[in-house]
């Protein structure tokens, strides 16, 4: 049952994309865009009904709002570097490891830690609260920005590429040959999530405390299955506050200097704009806003290796959100994260599909690990193709009248 | 003297651009700046206006040495400059392009937005009157909603004119701002540098290749050569100089000859 359901996600995605993407007129679009989504409520709304436990695939739909909506913060923070004003970083896998890396380093606790006493290494971890570790992330990831920014931003353009691009590959390294820090290849694990002791009834035997919270003592009330709402509503929350407070600067005269920066970076000199400060500041705004991203990831999924460095997944696939969503524009980026990671994550699906391993004239091939990774590649590329072919500009292009407030 | 360059020099690889070149600009005139293609007119614009570093020799703007300061600072100052092939910001408004310019924004602080709302709105409110009435007088106010980069040559040229109007200036360097322009639209150019000179004390300094714009406005005209200055004078003078007319013949010949 399963199955069909996956397949006809798929099909009404891509349908959906198709309508979108070929219809001229703007009401029309809508109504692709609407009939798809409906399409693709019913489609799991039905699926949920027949198919038991009825959970499962609302947990699915959270989940996947929880992980698209870290795609839309990255995206959110490319946008202010690349669609505002034209740098070309695509090391942004480096800016979100450090922030998965450093909020993990200063919020676990050493006793999660399996094996941390008994080996050689000495392992470092502070037990510091979410909030602090989501900061540090923040933080962590500017200063990298700013290391980029002072070696490359007074140089011509393509140096930002090399050295984002470098610094990505670098930390990567770090994480996985630095074992007193980060365990390596082995990675860290049970990272603690931000109040969970507070908020999930605890099961076994014996009862935690309740939870003690500046003194005041409450009860914990949640089930663990339910915890990933709470989660799910952090997400959207940084979300939230990410993308208010770029529409708010970048639709300010500071927003109106960082375009005219991306249009022609000599006639803003000209102009008596200090493009080295402006450059500088937004490419510190998006590595902050990558940072608290891989904070956010790191508490979700628990656990973290050298992995979370992976420019495909987290520099490439990025790239093709925003320009797919409508590079320049805050809404655009978030709905093409959301729609790039639907395509993404549906295609997993499709090992439900198609049998594990499938007999070609080139030989017997593993279906879950030879064939979805190239699949799924195709995938976004074609979309991106399409995308580009038909609306350069994204779904949602940047607006003409962007950083012009007043109303006339 | 408002501006004095003393010697200066630039080299591109072997070949020396810019050779020796000293001039002065007064305050409050329309100072031309001709000389055959490739003379180093444009190249002396950007050393002046720190796009270029000079290999040797010094710039003085009001009084105050701004040889190698970055653009931006100079900006500041009052010296304002507009290039020689339009450089407008094609992805923004007209609008936009104008209200861009002015020094000093508050909103440009990164904070302001949240610090001072209240300010950035009123500043920019001051702004886009200001924008208007810029608009206004260079006649492209129809077209302050459309996207830069769909205005017509001549059009973009009048509105570099507009962006280094909204700075306010001292002083106002243009490269060629007749070129491309029909003779309408070049006679209203013309009439509009002379009002902001006269009425704004605004001083201009444009290299110009049509002579009927340069002898109907400037004086006093310099004639650049090879790098270096050649003459100085009335319009008159610099026509009838026999210098003057080697020095655009020889060109020309040096040209067919290779
Ligand atoms: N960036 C550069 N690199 C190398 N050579 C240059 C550069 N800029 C200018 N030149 C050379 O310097 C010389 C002077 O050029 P410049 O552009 O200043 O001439 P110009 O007087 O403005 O000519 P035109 O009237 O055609 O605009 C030319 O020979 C040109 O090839
Ligand atoms: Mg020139």
């Amino acid at each position: 049952m399963s199955q069909i359901i996956s397949l006809l996600l798929v099909i009404i995605s891509v349908a959906g994309l198709a309508i979108l993407l070929t219809r001229k007129s703007r009401s029309s679009r809508w109504i692709a865009f609407v009939g798809t989504l409906i399409a693709l409520g019913l489609t799991v709304l039905i699926g949920s009904l027949l198919d038991a436990p009825s959970e499962s695939m609302f947990s699915f739909l959270v989940d996947f709002l929880m992980l698209g909506g870290t795609y839309a913060i990255l995206s959110l923070g490319l946008n202010v570097q690349w669609g505002y004003t034209g740098l070309f970083n695509i090391g942004v896998a480096g800016f979100f490891g450090v922030g998965a890396y450093v909020s993990t380093i200063l919020v676990q606790d050493p006793i999660n830690v399996v094996g941390a006493g008994n080996e050689s290494i000495t392992v470092h971890f502070f037990n510091l609260p979410f909030v602090v570790g989501l900061l540090g992330a923040m933080a962590a990831s500017g200063i990298v920005a700013v290391v980029v920014g002072f070696a490359t931003l007074r140089l011509r353009s393509d140096y930002l590429a090399i050295a984002t691009i470098g610094v990505s590959e670098i930390l990567r390294l770090i994480a996985t040959n630095e074992r007193g820090i980060t365990i390596g290849n082995r990675g860290i694990e049970n990272i603690p999530q931000p109040l969970h002791q507070c908020l999930v009834i605890p099961v076994g035997a014996n009862p935690a405390p309740p939870c003690d919270l500046f003194g005041i003592k409450i009860p914990q009330f949640i089930s663990l299955a339910h915890y990933d709402w709470f989660y799910f509503l952090i997400v959207l929350g940084f979300l939230l506050i990410a993308f208010l407070a770029l529409e708010r600067i970048s639709r300010s005269p500071w927003g109106r200097a960082l375009r005219a920066i991306r249009e022609d970076e000599d006639a803003a000199l000209a102009l008596g704009k200090n493009t080295f400060r402006f450059k500088m500041q937004s490419l510190i705004v998006g590595a902050i806003i990558m940072g608290g991203a891989g904070s956010i990831v790191a508490h979700m999924v628990k656990f973290i290796d050298p992995s979370v460095f992976d420019p495909l997944q987290r520099t490439f696939l990025v790239w093709v959100m925003l320009i797919v969503g409508g590079t320049g524009n805050n809404k655009g980026a978030i709905f093409g994260a959301f729609l790039m990671w639907a395509i993404w994550s549906t295609t997993s699906r499709l090992n439900d599909i198609l049998p594990p391993t499938l007999l070609t004239p080139l030989g017997k091939i593993d279906v879950a690990s030879q064939l979805f990774g190239p699949i799924r590649i195709m995938a976004i590329v074609i979309a991106l193709e399409v995308i580009l072919l038909y609306r350069p500009r994204g779904l949602i292009a940047e607006e003409k009248h962007t950083s012009t407030k007043i109303d006339h | 003297m408002q501006l004095s360059v003393q010697n200066l020099v630039k080299d591109f690889g072997g070949l020396r651009a810019v050779d020796r070149c000293s001039l002065e600009v007064r305050e409050g005139t329309i100072t031309g700046l001709i000389g055959p293609n490739g003379a180093g007119k444009t190249t002396l614009f950007n050393l002046i206006t720190g796009f270029y570093k000079s290999d040797s020799g010094r710039v003085i703007f009001e009084d105050t040495d701004v040889t190698g300061r970055p653009p931006y600072t100079l900006f500041r100052q009052g010296l304002c400059r507009t290039f020689q092939i339009p450089r407008e910001f094609k992805e923004m408004t007209v609008l936009e392009n104008l209200m861009l310019v002015p020094a000093g924004q508050c909103g440009e602080r990164i904070f302001s937005p949240w610090l001072q709302p209240g300010r950035v709105k009123q500043e920019e409110r001051e702004l886009f009157d200001k924008t208007i009435a810029t608009l206004e007088f260079v006649n492209l106010i129809h077209l302050k909603d459309e996207y830069a980069r769909n205005l017509s040559g001549g059009q973009k040229k009048l509105l570099e004119l507009a962006r280094a109007m909204m700075a306010d200036p001292t002083m106002i360097l243009l490269d060629e701002p007749g070129a491309g322009v029909n003779p309408t639209l070049l006679k209203k150019l013309m009439g509009y540098i002379e009002r902001l000179c006269a009425d704004r004390g605004i001083t201009f300094f444009l290299i110009e290749h049509d002579m009927d714009l340069v002898m109907a406005l400037c004086n006093p005209v310099i004639v650049m050569s090879e790098g270096k200055k050649l003459m100085e004078g009335t319009p008159n003078e610099v026509r009838s100089d026999q210098r003057v007319l080697d020095a655009y013949l020889g060109g020309q010949y040096a040209a067919a000859d290779r």
